[in-house]
């Protein structure tokens, strides 16, 4: 901002703020209102709903519907939980690792290396779709969670890597030069300087992993069945049917949408801040 | 405690040769300081004795042990980094004790060390706060107080106050000289400010593009440098040089510059006799060029003229750029002195400080005939 007082300067100045506003408040409006259907219809008798009324708040706040999908995703969500993070942790975990001697350490081969991991984030979920799932029933993994979790560890490995491999080119070589003469080791300095400096690091990773995997459907629909299916796809079959009771599925979108809302709302004052690392200071 | 030797040490990038056959003996206790212009292989020089790169070729030792394949950790030094390179999310006390820790030295131990280092670093006060909660100044101390806890065989210091103010680099400079007197052990400096090698070392490495160009005591290489580099390298304002030819006049020798005509002191000139005829460099110091009026007692009063371009008067002394000839030097001379720019000044060189240099191949006459009769003797 200039501190230059032209006339009509700050006239110009006190328009552009507002048109400002006024545009982002629209979009943010825009964005809320499929949010504000599903809420509402959920809180809707099911006789109650009606295109015609969609706008129309309920006439009384009917909270039946929470229950009933409560009690049938119940076991899903905690499949989804268990999934999500074991998931989340191992492939920051490992991710992690990957960066730390990608960024870190020679290793041979680590120009073709890099790119190779690089290349999985592009290869389609419906390409591998078939041959994983023959490989996951001769591995005897088909069917339950902890095929799923190894089948979302390996597929988030290329953006964890990336993630903290770029984070740690910022972490000066010269720390980890210091700690070397001091004494560290490999592991040393991964645990005592690394590890403790890659907070925000894991922020956007698991916020990131936690978010993609909750809300993953086609992988949770082919590798697992019946009781072990998580909750995106309890939540499609709510929806499927003739005659849905769309007071149902909405208090399940709505229950199924609130996790990765509270790890955001935790995390996010480090994810803006994680995102940026590496664009300079 | 322990000496350090390279042997014959070289450092290749592929065909780039940054350190090109390194071959120095550093004595136990000696404050070695390396110095020379960026790229000059300095810093590479004290980080393959770090253990921070490879060497290409031939040996480092440190004390009698053949470091070569030794990880840095167990090679018993210890370092301090320009950045300081402290971490960031432990306290001052952490910094300090985390390679007595590594090396699982008792508790009792450790806050014993750190808490004399840092008493006698006057960062006692500072031991709960991070890094970030430093001053530069502070942050430079703590970096010291890591390397001291360790006890180490050998201090490794990589430039530690080029990023300190220059009020501040003066106060740690001689705090660094202190440091090493008190705990009588082997220092290895690296530096591009000859003024903090002249000022600490006890002996000066200097280097330039890889090659070692003279290792000797801050006052050899000041008065008896033995090629042109090291001669315009050491001291400020740097020696003036001038492309001359040696010449004979009867019993006599005389440097010709084409603009000055200077004959050689007799006394001076047995080592140059041998050259008579050749194409040399005549260097000369500024301070070893006084105004015709403020002669030092004992100068043979060889008297020129020259045009006065500036003048700088800083005090206790005076620096004035000098044209003859279209020849630039400058000289330092006594505060008092009345010059006037534009005007012409008598000036007087002290040449029983003068330097005379091969122009082929930059190498002080003076040395070269010192090492022939060293050769001749053997």
């Amino acid at each position: 901002m200039t501190d230059i007082d032209f006339p009509g300067t700050k006239f110009r100045q006190y328009t552009l703020r507002t048109a400002l506003h006024v545009a982002l408040i629209v979009g943010t409006i825009i964005f809320l209102l499929p949010i504000f259907v599903v809420v509402n219809t959920s809180l809707k008798a099911p006789a109650a709903i009606n295109l015609a009324t969609t706008w129309h708040l309920p006439a009384e706040i009917h909270w039946q519907s929470y229950v009933e999908a409560i009690e049938e995703f119940g076991p899903r969500i905690w499949n989804s939980i268990t999934l999500v993070t074991n998931a989340t942790l191992l492939s920051a975990i490992i991710g992690s690792l990957n960066g730390y001697v990608l960024s870190k350490w020679r290793i041979y081969g680590e120009r073709i290396l890099f790119p190779l991991i690089l290349l999985g984030m592009f290869i389609p979920y419906q390409g591998v779709l078939i041959p994983l799932f023959e490989f996951m029933r001769a591995a005897r993994l088909y069917g339950g969670i902890p095929g799923l979790i190894i089948i979302h560890t390996i597929y988030g490995l290329p953006i964890t890597t990336l993630i903290f491999r770029n984070f740690y080119v910022d972490i000066p070589d010269e720390m980890l030069e210091a700690a070397a003469i001091d004494g560290a080791g490999f592991w040393d300095i991964y645990t005592q300087i690394v590890l403790p400096l890659s907070v925000s690091g894991f922020v956007v990773v698991i916020i990131w992993q936690f978010t993609q995997i909750w809300n993953e459907f086609l992988f949770a629909v082919t590798m697992t069945t019946g009781a072990s299916e998580p909750i995106t796809v309890g939540l499609a079959q709510l929806a499927g049917g003739e005659a849905v009771h769309w007071n149902l599925p909405m208090a399940g979108a709505v229950i199924a949408a609130l996790p990765p809302l509270i790890v955001y709302l935790i995390l996010s004052r480090y994810f803006i801040r994680g995102l940026l690392a590496g664009s300079g200071h | 405690m322990a000496g350090v030797t390279f042997d014959h040490v070289y450092k290749r990038y592929g065909d780039l040769v940054v350190v090109n056959d390194f071959n120095i003996q550093v004595a136990d206790k000696e404050f070695l300081v390396f110095v020379g212009p960026s790229g000059c292989g300095k810093s590479t020089s004290l980080r393959m004795l770090a253990g921070l790169e490879e060497i290409s070729d031939g040996r480092v030792l440190i004390g009698d042990r053949v470091v070569n394949n030794v990880a840095p950790k167990d090679r018993d030094v210890a370092m301090v980094f320009q950045s300081y390179a402290l971490y960031p999310h432990m306290t001052v006390y952490d910094n300090m004790a985390f390679g007595l820790k590594l090396r699982k030295t008792p508790r009792q131990i450790i806050d014993q060390r750190v808490n004399e280092a840092a008493k006698s670093l006057g960062i006692d006060h500072l031991l709960d706060r991070r890094p970030r909660q430093l001053s530069g100044g502070q942050r430079q101390r703590v970096a010291v107080g890591r390397a001291i806890v360790r006890e180490p065989a050998v201090f490794l210091m990589d430039e530690p106050l080029s990023n300190l103010d220059a009020k501040l680099r003066v106060e740690a400079r001689s705090f660094i000289s202190k440091l090493h007197q008190r705990l009588e052990t082997t220092f290895i400096y690296v530096t591009h400010d000859q003024v903090e090698a002249m000022t600490m070392g006890t002996r000066i490495c200097v280097l330039s593009a890889g090659k070692l160009q003279q290792i000797d005591t801050p006052y050899n290489l000041y008065h008896n440098p033995h090629n042109v580099f090291v001669a315009g390298f050491i001291g400020s304002p740097s020696m003036n040089f001038f492309d001359a030819q040696l010449k004979p006049d009867g019993e006599a020798l005389v440097v010709d510059t084409g603009v000055f005509k200077i004959a050689v002191p007799p006394a001076k000139a047995a080592p140059f006799r041998s050259h008579s005829g050749k194409e040399v460099i005549l260097g000369i110091r500024p301070e070893d060029i006084h105004d015709v009026e403020f002669l030092p007692p004992g100068i043979i009063p060889a008297q020129v003229e020259s045009n006065v371009e500036v003048v700088e008067q800083m005090g206790n002394e005076m620096i004035i750029y000098l044209e003859e000839g279209g020849k630039n030097f400058i000289a330092r001379t006594d505060p008092r002195t009345k010059a006037r720019v534009g005007a012409r000044m008598g000036i007087v060189f002290n040449l029983d400080n003068m330097h005379l240099f091969d122009r082929n191949t930059e190498l002080s006459l003076a040395f070269d005939h010192k090492q022939k009769e060293a050769a001749a003797r053997a």
